[in-house]
């Protein structure tokens, strides 16, 4: 019984990005969709990924930047998403919207934990090596910086290892 | 077509990543958070019976499928609207740069520091190979990255991602003005 594993792991979990573990009533009922209806995030991903590279946000000069404090352009485009995001977020919940789909939508709190602070700081530091949160590393690629696909996997690699070591950790 | 090409400005594309959020949600119900694809991928492909990669990682494949297209929009951002002119670079970032014989500003990603070349010495393979472990290790610590916490995790006013956004640009910081020289100049 897989699910029995699932429901052990669940009060441990400190990672708000699996939502299926978090929050078992979302989706839980409606039957597995077919492969081609994520499609639907691809498109969503492709405006997003052109973005980035328009933006110069997968730049690691502007990253350089950004850190140096010679250009605002990296805090005004985290600042303005920020400000969208929040109003849309807003009045989702305000007018109850529903998806597409007509399923509600739903938010989980995240529970502070030492990692935000320790991991937090592991990021910054690689965030400022690379020039590239896990985002713009796959833009990259595309772009054509294909040697970049040896920092995806050593970052895979990172995670893998995080998840090895995880239980004695910090907390 | 001019507008296309050239560098879009901040404000539209925060608006753009802004959006994001409520598309997503709208789409699927559907949390913005890109790093957890780097565990879903270590779910479906070795999960080597760690406790933290056991999970349904098919009930998050849309994720999957939205990186896939980060990728696609690489790929349709450099061949249909590529900016003919060369990227506009801080000219004391330039100088310091050129100090250390990084002097390849054409690109998005300076090719002196991050091609299959740079690759093979010591400095290349500190910036990529240990940059990246440090990503991956550290988003996934912290619990998300720039999109989970610092757009996601702002967007819906969730104040542990704010103490995540604060320690990701404080380690940036650190890392530009601390260590960052001394690795450059390896």
């Amino acid at each position: 019984m897989e699910n029995t594993a699932f429901n052990q792991a669940a009060p441990a979990e400190t990672d708000t990005e699996v939502y299926s573990l978090l929050d078992t009533s979302a989706n839980a009922s409606d039957a597995p969709q077919p492969w081609w209806h994520h499609l639907k995030y691809t498109l969503v991903g492709i405006f997003f990924g052109i973005t980035f590279v328009k933006a110069e946000i997968i730049s690691w000069f502007r990253i350089q930047e950004m850190f140096r404090l010679e250009s605002f352009h990296m805090y005004g485009v985290i600042g303005t998403g920020v400000v969208v995001g929040a109003i849309s977020v807003f009045l989702i919940k305000k007018f109850k919207a529903r998806t597409i789909d007509g399923e509600p939508i739903t938010f989980t709190d995240k529970t502070f934990n030492k990692g935000q602070i320790i991991g937090g700081l592991i990021f910054g530091l690689g965030w400022a090596m690379t020039g590239a949160c896990p985002g713009p590393l796959f833009a990259q690629i595309g772009t054509g910086a294909l040697a970049v696909t040896v920092t995806l996997l050593s970052a895979i690699a990172g995670t893998w290892v995080y998840g090895y070591f995880r239980e004695r950790l910090p907390m | 077509m001019e507008l296309l090409t050239q560098p879009w400005s901040w404000w539209v594309a925060g608006i753009f990543v802004g959006l994001t959020v409520p598309i997503l949600l709208l789409l699927g119900n559907k949390h913005f958070g890109i790093s957890g694809n780097l565990r879903h991928i270590c779910a479906a492909c070795i999960p080597a019976n760690i406790k933290f990669f056991q999970y349904d990682w098919k009930k998050e494949a849309w994720n999957l499928f939205f990186v896939a297209g980060i990728v696609l929009g690489g790929v349709v951002a450099t061949v249909w609207m590529k900016d003919p002119n060369p990227i506009q670079v801080h000219p004391d970032l330039v100088n310091d740069l050129a100090a250390v014989g990084v002097t390849q500003i054409d690109g998005l990603v300076p090719a002196d520091l991050f091609s299959w070349d740079s690759l093979l010495t010591l400095r290349g393979f500190v910036l990529m190979v240990v940059g990246g472990f440090l990503v991956g290790f550290g988003t996934r610590y912290a619990g998300g990255c720039t999109s989970g916490h610092a757009i996601m995790g702002l967007s819906t006013l969730q104040w542990p991602s704010l103490v995540a956004t604060i320690s990701f640009m404080v380690g940036g910081f650190l890392m530009t003005h601390l260590i960052l020289p001394f690795i450059l100049a390896l």
